[in-house]
């Protein structure tokens, strides 16, 4: 007991071991294991491996970069994943903004929990369940088809639009809470005020709506931007014969870890330029 | 730790250097022959069981009942010798090559395109097959052959042997095909439902009807190729890919492809067309006119392997006749036992399947691992090393 009081008593007089005592536990976890491994991710890059056994050779060489920038077929698939990236984003935003807005919104007071419980609930399911399920959605014969066939339509098959539609699913949730939040909050007297003055709702939406959610909206983006660049799995299922960078860095990883840890740090470099123009929207901040 | 694994690096490197220059000298023959791969020791008898081992496989290689009740010749093992059975199933040679390096596992049933790099890695150990008692029953075309051995010691035990099939769905596909056309020139029938080999190793499959179809490419051997042969093979694929609907790894994609008619035509293995076919697909799997490329798979010891004498036990158990016909009847291949042929159920299955017929396993490329030494004895060329294929591989796949 003496030994807890003295050594309580000596905290109280050292505000700084305190404090570092406090710090060491958070910033080991953040130095070691987070930006120790991308260091370690980024140093193996600039390695090279024997081109039989597939060992790693220590030494220091930066072909694999230069071969990152030159080969067309790395350039093209690079692009594609930020293409895909960025549709998913834009596809979540427009579906989940009208979403979030009945939410938040329109809705009575009592059901709006429940509907975002409900926007919630596919979080719950695994992942390979839910791609696996649209694997059966659009396969050959699969519901989309059998939906579409009165229209005389006939579903999109796996492929590269595949990927986008499962992906937007899958990512939706973290797009429509923030918003939902940013729109819950958003004080009617200030919608009122806009009517008042004689704004349609066009224009409050645009003038007064929009502003205010913006930084939400970037807010979800950086998840659905960042989720979707890195994945590989439902693009492997149902993606047909698409490539992005994750299934690249995936191809790689076992004959090539040194190219494949060069092509890992791309999807690193976009989502830190990505973070970098979201935090002027004030996204950060609204986390 | 850290040292021994830098020294077996090196000690790699300089086997390879060797392989280089004795190859080179030695005017071609099997790649096997010049690699000097780290001085391993095999036992020269067996401990106790460790009461677990650790194994890699393919599908339907390790099976205890789980997948089908009635297809189950691990239960028995573990009942025997004490040993628990804990199995990975791997999609791909790079993946078991993989596997292994993590340490975890105590063998792995590697095809010709794993086994050599396990080898010259020292992943791999010789093996004393005094300790595997039904290794004499073993055919003799499958011992000392280029992809498990070096200079006359095995560096496993083998397993089996087949074929790569062409398989269609007999209601879409008409007429029925004879030939690999139908997935390269003839492929734009069936655009956007053919499917192929998700893996650097399929090359060899294009290179394969080349061989027959461009004869002035000079193509002998499948994983041999000049960069100019090695151009052809990746144009065609190139071209197939616009009729590719999607390629696959996972033989469980495939099957699920082929039941719902995603994919109509494609190469497969014999376990998968059965598989499709019991679960109501109208699908056939055969070796085309062509010939194939196949498999040739060993049993390999990890050469730090935590469970030796299971590993061992395993291995033994495996070739057993009983054993051996069933998990060769099971995937569709040749068993290695030649007394296995006893004990299959279908007694025409070894002649089916050509287990002792060792002019038919000529028409078979067994997968190898290309390397700069041409394996089909060219000295005047340098051939595509198995990294370039791999990196075409992605190119083609675009």
């Amino acid at each position: 007991m003496s030994l807890l009081t003295r050594t309580a008593g000596a905290l109280h007089r050292r505000p700084r071991l305190r404090l570092s005592l406090l710090l060491t536990a958070p910033l080991l976890w953040l130095a070691v294991l987070y930006l120790g491994s991308l260091t370690v991710l980024f140093v193996s890059a600039f390695w090279t491996t024997d081109s039989f056994t597939s060992e790693v050779v220590k030494a220091w060489s930066t072909d694999n970069f230069h071969e990152l920038f030159t080969t067309p077929v790395y350039r093209q698939v690079i692009l594609r994943s930020i293409g895909v990236a960025l549709a998913v984003t834009v596809l979540c935003a427009v579906i989940a903004f009208p979403l979030a807005f009945y939410t938040a919104r329109v809705a009575r007071p009592r059901w709006r929990p429940l509907l975002v419980v409900a926007i919630l609930t596919p979080l719950w399911a695994s992942y390979l369940v839910k791609v696996y399920a649209w694997r059966l959605i659009l396969s050959q014969g699969g519901l989309a088809d059998w939906m579409l066939k009165p229209f005389g339509l006939s579903g999109p098959g796996f492929g590269l639009s595949a990927a986008v539609l499962t992906l937007t699913y899958l990512w939706l949730p973290y797009m429509v809470l923030p918003i939902h939040t940013a729109l819950e909050q958003l004080p009617a007297g200030l919608l009122d005020a806009s009517a008042d003055l004689g704004a349609r709702p066009g224009r409050t939406f645009r003038s007064v709506v929009l502003p205010m959610v913006l930084p939400s909206l970037a807010a979800g983006s950086i998840f659905t931007f960042s989720l979707s660049l890195g994945d590989y799995i439902t693009v492997q299922i149902i993606g047909g014969k698409t490539q992005l960078i994750g299934n690249l860095v995936y191809s790689n990883i076992e004959l090539n870890l040194p190219m494949a840890a060069a092509l890992g740090t791309v999807p690193v470099v976009v989502v830190v330029l990505y973070l970098l123009a979201m935090r002027r929207t004030g996204a950060l901040s609204s986390l | 730790m850290r040292l021994t694994r830098t020294l077996q690096a090196a000690a790699a490197a300089t086997a390879l250097l060797l392989a280089a220059t004795a190859c080179g000298s030695s005017g071609g023959g099997s790649s096997a022959t010049g690699l000097n791969p780290p001085d391993l020791k095999a036992p020269t008898k067996l401990g106790t069981s460790e009461g677990q081992v650790n194994l890699i496989a393919w599908a339907g290689y390790v099976e205890n009942g789980s997948n089908d009740p009635k297809v189950d010749w691990v239960t028995d093992f573990q009942k025997q010798t004490g040993c628990q059975v804990h199995s990975k199933v791997a999609a791909s040679s790079d993946e078991m090559v993989k596997l292994m390096k993590t340490g975890e596992y105590d063998a792995v049933s590697a095809s010709g395109d794993a086994s050599l790099r396990l080898i010259a890695s020292g992943d791999a150990a010789p093996v004393n097959t005094e300790l595997v008692p039904n290794y004499k029953d073993v055919f003799s075309g499958l011992k000392n052959g280029s992809w498990n051995s070096v200079k006359g010691t095995m560096y496993g035990i083998p397993h089996g042997r087949g074929a790569n099939l062409l398989m269609y769905n007999t209601q879409k596909v008409t007429p029925a095909p004879t030939s690999w056309s139908a997935v390269f020139d003839d492929a734009a029938a069936y655009k956007g439902h053919v499917t192929a080999y998700d893996s650097p190793i399929y090359i060899a499959d294009a290179a394969l009807y080349l061989k027959a179809t461009r004869p002035e490419l000079k193509i002998k051997d499948p994983y041999a190729l000049d960069q100019k042969q090695f151009d052809a093979a990746v144009a065609l694929l190139k071209k197939q890919n616009a009729d590719v609907g999607e390629y696959w790894s996972d033989y469980l994609k495939e099957v699920s492809a082929f039941k719902s008619g995603d994919s109509v035509v494609g190469t497969t293995w014999q376990v998968i067309a059965n598989l499709a076919a019991s679960e109501g697909a109208k699908v056939k799997a055969f070796v085309p006119k062509e010939g194939s490329t196949g498999w040739s798979d060993t049993w390999m010891i990890y050469a730090k392997a935590k469970h030796p004498n299971c590993a061992y036990q395993w291995m033994n158990w495996i070739i057993s006749p009983k054993v051996n016909a069933q998990v060769a009847e099971y995937f569709g291949e040749a068993p290695a036992n030649s007394k296995a042929c006893a004990d299959t159920s279908d007694k025409n299955f070894c002649a089916t399947y050509h287990a002792a017929d060792e002019g038919y396993w000529k028409h078979i490329a067994f997968w190898n691992t290309p390397i700069e030494q041409c394996l089909d004895g060219r000295t005047d060329v340098k051939c595509v090393p198995y990294a370039k294929w791999v990196q075409a591989w992605t190119e083609i796949k675009g």
